[in-house]
């Protein structure tokens, strides 16, 4: 190939790249566009990117106080981290189980783990629902962390890596007279720490997102999750009210977004690995 | 060592004798295995128990109706609409995030400039609230104010309201899924070019198989297949699973133009309250995935054993 | 059939050296094998003879003309790699017949369907199907030709690579280190099956191996690469009887050649280790030299005397026929290794003196910068062009 083909090649490569990748992105830079904008200009016939007349702060407190935006979010970290310290603390110690000690069962309950990984969670919805109700704890954070503290992907995940520990570590361990459950926690788990990120932000992410849970159980604003808020909001008076609505929108998207150009690698490595459950 | 020492040592290292060691075992593994029995597997065997009831929820009455519901289903345009969406909008955006994510994933590879940063933008929508973006696409779809329909009548292509098209439904959904499930593909075969050995390009290079199209068909395209099979499985799994852009956008309207499986499962069981009928349609979809899970395994397998 | 030139080939990666000005002539039909330890640039320089690198200066020649500016498939070389690189999806047999469809038919004819229709397809591809069938006879592989890569064991995937490589009658045959995946057994079987190909085909072979038992086996000569650069290039009985420097003499031989400080003392004179050495060579008093003795150039003496070294036996270590002594000698923090016959072992034990005498015709000089001190010093340059 010659350097002018090369370079004809490259600049090729470019253009297409660039196309396909401000569609994609589109419906983002439209969001943050109209979430600046003034009602007026949403309904003007020519688009710009950027408004006329600067209306940032009023789409964003609006979105901040008509809806109970912050509140969303809030409820997204409480259910988010009670779901991830939860399905830690108890697939853990099942990971380490399954990897490294032998007792009967145990490939019965490996077989289990399988088949948890193998069954969409929608389809368990409605008993899941049932329980819930005799538990009494519809509409509570109880119902949007209870189903999900057992991850049968992530006792799958780390197990795979604690099999992958040589033996002798946890030999030399109990040398040491740590005990089962410290060798989980201040051996195993710190050195599977890549596992342990990607199983987090898959966990994460998809709570974050999640719609079809909290849509069955949660009915008042006080216990919604991000991505159930953002709907409900939008269904209800804000409907119409396109600025805050967007500027809502985009603070939902907001933190996953910041986070994933932070640690983009971690994020992509972690939700291909979560994308094989 | 004496051989006194070493039995200690011996002891030690296998935390006593075995009944010592199964105990540790389910101790460790206790509350999982509770928690995987109350949360999976007794709900499986609920579901499949409902499913045979004509049980409304709430009722207090429920009575056994054997195989009823499922021969309903077959029965019910409603159903039937939902099996046929689902597909038509899978053989939409299984084909199109497959080639669009292989194409991309070439051309990003074919240079050595911003492959992470486009590898990034392209990503981006797998990770961010489907519901959220549901909403924002709802607005690029507006019929008087939306881009896109703007950009359309700017360069005299026909302008519609997309989402309340019979006709057109289920192509803009497919947009949006695949819009979604784009990055998916990419990166998963954006590993997979990565993993082809340097030594068969050379190797392709020395046989005289140097050209674009020659390389591309004599070690790119085959080394891919298994990931590409993957992929496909994948991609497919997601698109039977799509919930949320209906739920958001259409509500499965017009008519039943977009009611697909989970959102006929969800209907049925949660506003309808057909607890019973709901649960069948959960069976269905159940077998559906476990059909395609096990393809996938097997996949996994093979490729596990035939590097 | 040709030789190849290569003149002052030069390259980096970034702005670290690989290859630094090397220079060398390989004969028409020769074995001629690039030896050196791993990062020396020997693969590199053998990609470039390739065409699968490009270097920063210097120039390739095949057959005496300019092969620069020529893709890889033009160069008229083929090669076969350390991973073997088959297609993992053909046949073998397509694997063996693909650089000859390459070459011989167009790439319309080479489309699935279309091509079965155009005129001459059928005939070229027979008559490719032939050469394959003879190649895989003759490589002992004809009843792998309908298998996949993936069903068969390492020594056969070798073969198939070989075979892909000769279908085509290349004028050089490149090897990168296509022996290193086998096991030790089916390395020694393969190391003769190799060197009876070239044998019969004679056609130029470049052998890239990190192994100097290979390298002494099989080669008419051997180009030492250290640093990037050419140590020595010369028959593998020159190399080691030989050696341009220091650096070669300690790459080849097992044990490794032993070496000890020195002090000339004049008159043909070395203290070394305590003792005084009688060497013909005109050293002149003062500079500190190394002298290097190969295991076998030391013998067991009863005594004291002329010519021997005194020290303590370490240990000793049985190989069969021979047995390695290691002793202890003043001035060396490593043992001296002396290749003695086995008989001896009933009279030596661990902690005695030995006295081991030195061949004084095998020992080996090296100035303080590790050059070869002594008379045939002309041979190594006379060797880096062919001998014809």
């Amino acid at each position: 190939m010659t350097l002018h083909m090369k370079i004809l090649a490259g600049v090729v490569r470019h253009i297409i790249l660039l196309t396909t990748g401000s569609l994609v992105l589109a419906p983002f830079i439209w969001m943050v566009s109209l979430s600046l904008k003034p009602p007026a200009e949403l309904f003007s016939s020519s688009f710009t990117l950027l408004p006329e007349h600067w209306f940032a702060v009023e789409n964003y407190t609006k979105a901040l106080t008509a809806a109970p935006l912050p509140r969303f979010m809030l409820n997204g970290v409480i259910v988010c981290a009670a779901i991830l310290l939860l399905q830690i603390i108890i697939c853990a110690p099942a990971a380490y189980a399954l990897a490294k000690i032998r007792f009967a069962g145990r490939e019965v309950i490996f077989g289990m783990v399988l088949i948890g990984l193998l069954i969409p969670h929608q389809v368990l919805a409605l008993p899941l629902l049932i329980l819930c109700y005799w538990l009494g704890i519809l509409n509570t954070y109880a119902a949007l962390i209870f189903p999900f503290v057992v991850s049968p992907f992530g006792i799958f995940l780390l197990r795979q890596f604690f099999t992958s520990i040589p033996d002798d570590i946890i030999h030399a361990a109990r040398l040491d007279g740590l005990s089962e459950l410290s060798i989980v926690w201040r051996i195993m788990l710190p050195m599977s720490l890549p596992a342990v990120i990607a199983f987090s932000i898959v966990s994460v992410v998809s709570h974050w997102n999640d719609l079809f849970w909290p849509l069955l159980v949660v009915q008042t604003q006080d216990f919604m999750p991000p991505s159930l808020g953002i709907v409900t909001f939008a269904n209800a008076e804000a409907g119409n009210d396109y600025g805050p609505l967007m500027a809502g929108a985009t603070l939902v998207v907001a933190p996953l977004v910041i986070c994933f150009f932070a640690a983009q690698r971690w994020f992509i490595d972690g939700l291909t690995a979560g994308s094989v459950k | 060592m004496t051989s006194e020492q070493s039995a200690t040592v011996d002891r030690q290292l296998r935390i006593d004798t075995g009944s010592a060691e199964t105990l540790a075992g389910y101790a460790l593994i206790g509350p999982a295995l509770v928690l995987i029995l109350v949360l999976f597997i007794l709900p499986t065997g609920a579901v499949l128990a409902i499913a045979a009831t004509d049980w409304h929820l709430g009722a207090k009455t429920l009575s056994f109706i054997g195989a009823a519901n499922f021969t309903s289903l077959l029965a019910d345009p409603a159903f039937r609409a939902a099996l046929f969406n689902t597909a038509a909008y899978s053989l939409m955006v299984v084909p199109s995030t497959l080639v669009l994510g292989l194409s991309l994933a070439l051309l990003i590879e074919s240079g050595k400039t911003l492959r992470a940063f486009y590898r990034a933008i392209h990503f981006l929508p797998f990770m961010t609230s489907l519901a959220a973006m549901a909403i924002v696409w709802e607005m690029l779809l507006h019929p008087t104010i939306g881009l896109v329909n703007q950009v359309f009548a700017a360069v005299g292509l026909p302008t519609a309201n997309w989402l309340r098209g019979e006709s057109t439904v289920l192509p803009i959904l497919a947009v949006i899924g695949t819009w979604q499930s784009l990055g998916l593909a990419l990166v998963l075969f954006l590993a997979g070019l990565k993993a082809i050995p340097q030594d068969l390009y050379d190797a392709a290079d020395i046989d005289g198989a140097d050209g674009v199209l020659d390389r591309l068909r004599l070690v790119t395209l085959p080394s891919l297949a298994p990931v590409s099979l993957f992929v496909l499985i994948v991609v497919t799994l997601r698109a039977f699973a799509a919930f949320d852009i209906i739920q958001v956008l259409t509500r499965g309207g017009p008519g039943d133009a977009s009611v697909m499986l989970l959102y006929a499962l969800y209907r049925e069981s949660f506003e309808y309250f057909r607890t019973g009928y709901g649960a069948a349609i959960a069976v269905v979809f159940l077998v559906i995935v476990i059909a395609l899970a096990t393809l996938q395994a097997r996949v996994v397998n093979s490729r596990a054993s035939h590097p | 059939m040709a030789s190849v030139s290569v003149r002052g080939v030069s390259k980096s990666f970034g702005s670290t050296p690989i290859i630094d000005g090397i220079s060398l002539d390989i004969c028409d039909g020769e074995f001629l094998t690039l030896l050196g330890p791993s990062g020396c640039g020997k693969s590199t320089l053998l990609r470039i003879i390739a065409g699968l690198e490009r270097q920063d200066c210097g120039t390739i020649e095949v057959a005496g003309s300019k092969v620069d500016h020529l893709r890889p498939k033009r160069r008229d070389v083929a090669m076969v790699f350390q991973s073997y690189a088959l297609y993992p999806h053909l046949t073998v047999s397509e694997n063996m017949a693909l650089p000859l469809r390459m070459r011989r038919l167009s790439a319309l004819q080479r489309l699935p369907v279309i091509g079965a229709l155009l005129p001459n397809t059928h005939s070229v591809s027979a008559e490719i199907k032939t050469e394959v069938a003879r190649a895989a006879k003759a490589l002992g592989i004809d009843h792998l030709l309908a298998r996949k890569p993936g069903q068969l064991s390492g020594g056969q995937r070798q073969r198939v690579a070989v075979g892909r490589a000769m279908v085509r009658h290349p004028a050089v045959f490149l090897m990168d280190e296509p022996l290193s995946n086998l096991d030790a057994k089916l390395r020694v079987q393969m190391r003769g099956e190799i060197k009876e190909l070239h044998r019969r085909i004679g056609v130029t072979f470049v052998y890239v191996t990190h192994d100097q038992t290979e390298a002494m086996t099989m080669s008419d000569r051997i180009a030492v690469m250290l640093d990037g650069q050419l140590a020595q290039v010369a028959s593998p009985q020159q190399i080691y009887t030989s050696p341009a420097d220091r650096r070669v003499a300690e790459l080849i031989g097992a044990p490794k050649i032993n070496l000890l400080e020195a002090t000339p003392r004049g008159e043909g004179l070395l203290a070394v280790a305590g003792s005084t050495l009688a060497l013909d060579s005109k050293l002149d008093g003062g500079n500190n030299i190394t002298l290097g003795i190969r295991p076998e150039s030391l013998q067991f003496a009863e005594r004291a005397g002329l010519n021997t070294l005194t020290g303590r036996l370490r240990y000793v270590e049985h190989v069969g026929a021979d047995l390695f002594a290691h002793v202890d000698v003043p001035g060396s923090s490593e043992p001296l290794v002396a290749r003695l016959p086995v008989e001896l072992a009933s009279s030596l034990q661990s902690d005695q003196s030995v006295h081991l005498r030195v061949r004084r015709e095998q020992a080996l000089l090296f100035s303080a910068d590790g050059r070869r001190l002594s008379e045939g010093d002309d041979q190594f340059t006379q060797l880096r062009s062919c001998a014809g």
